[in-house]
């Protein structure tokens, strides 16, 4: 009895810092700030949301804070960037100013739903998780909006990476994950890879550090508003970083 | 050690064991019995596994999940959410 009210002590100290890097989602935006508050604000868990706008011609940064106002400055806090500059240095930038002690990542287009931030946060604290990863490939989880082609690219890649690599996660390109904080900045800071195939090589330098990975099944309903897009430059991008990764690591 | 180098120190090992049968560096009736066979062995060995990951993969890709469901309620909860933030005073 005494250990669970320690533990509960515990818990209440504990918070969560969601990064959402931006670029033209204005529409997405205030769904997926309405969305995290739907699903945490009575959870119980002390969290906050920082939106790191590249720069989005179309207005993102107005809308953020317009959100913010009906919100309140304590639960959404705007840290905006002239222009873009990629997705790495946006999180090191979120970082800076998050004064929580984990860090959740996600992308803000609503393929990434916050009803499963309270299952990642239970997860992670059952186990003591250093990451906690989203997975579409576990059962449970599965995508929406994909054709065969892409099905079967992204089947196959997944087979040859996990082949090669061994990485034990079954999502490595996926990017809905929670991070304790001083384990994401210890993967941010050995990264070299730029672009999408960053998410893999962060999963796989924390195999290398032996950092201890819980998964969560997700769905992932892809782009709703604006296109997604999977051409030849992210394959050969993919192909170039697993390569490396297999050499390297 | 890297995979590259994993990699490399697993195949050589192979390599080495199916060198001395087809060498004959190994005497043994039954090795000269099935001569032919183990000459080709490595090439039935990778049919036999790209047959395997053909399988696998076109399994998953055919039992991946649509996730139906989860895009009904995501467009519910947008119409949900759009309607509840003009109300708190939004401007899309």
């Amino acid at each position: 009895m005494a250990a669970t009210i320690y533990d509960s002590e515990i818990t209440k100290s504990d918070k969560y810092s969601i990064l959402l890097p931006t670029y033209n989602e204005r529409e997405n935006l205030p769904i997926i700030i309405w969305l995290i508050m739907k699903y945490l604000d009575n959870s119980g868990y002390d969290f906050e949301v920082i939106i790191i706008d590249d720069g989005s011609p179309d207005g993102t940064l107005d809308v953020a804070k317009q959100l913010q106002n009906i919100y309140g400055s304590s639960k959404i806090l705007l840290r905006p960037r002239e222009k873009k500059l990629g997705l790495g240095t946006a999180y090191v930038h979120g970082m800076k100013h998050a004064t929580g002690n984990f860090i959740i990542i996600m992308d803000s287009d609503l393929s990434h739903h916050p009803k499963f931030i309270p299952q990642f946060i239970e997860l992670q604290q059952e186990q003591d998780y250093d990451l906690v990863s989203g997975t579409r490939y576990k059962d449970g989880g599965g995508v929406y909006g994909w054709d065969f082609k892409r099905k079967l690219i992204s089947r196959g890649a997944n087979f040859i990476t996990q082949l090669l690599l061994r990485p034990g996660a079954s999502d490595l390109t996926g990017s809905f994950r929670l991070y304790k904080k001083d384990v994401l900045q210890k993967l941010i800071d050995s990264c070299v890879s730029k672009g999408y195939v960053f998410q893999m090589e962060m999963i796989i330098r924390a195999r290398q550090f032996e950092f201890t990975i819980g998964e969560v099944p997700i769905t992932f309903v892809d782009r709703v508003y604006g296109e997604s897009k999977l051409g030849g430059s992210e394959i050969v991008q993919f192909a170039k970083a697993l390569l490396y990764l297999f050499a390297t690591t | 050690m890297t995979k590259l180098l994993e990699w490399v120190s697993v195949l050589s090992a192979m390599f080495a064991v199916w060198y001395s049968l087809i060498g004959g560096y190994v005497k043994h009736p039954l090795i000269e019995k099935n001569i032919n066979l183990i000459l080709i062995s490595p090439l039935i060995f990778i049919a036999l596994f790209g047959l395997y990951a053909v399988t696998v993969v076109l399994y998953r890709v055919f039992t991946f999940n649509n996730c139906e469901e989860a895009a009904k309620e995501l467009q519910n909860e947008i119409a949900e959410a759009r309607k509840d933030l003009l109300d708190k005073g939004l401007k899309f």
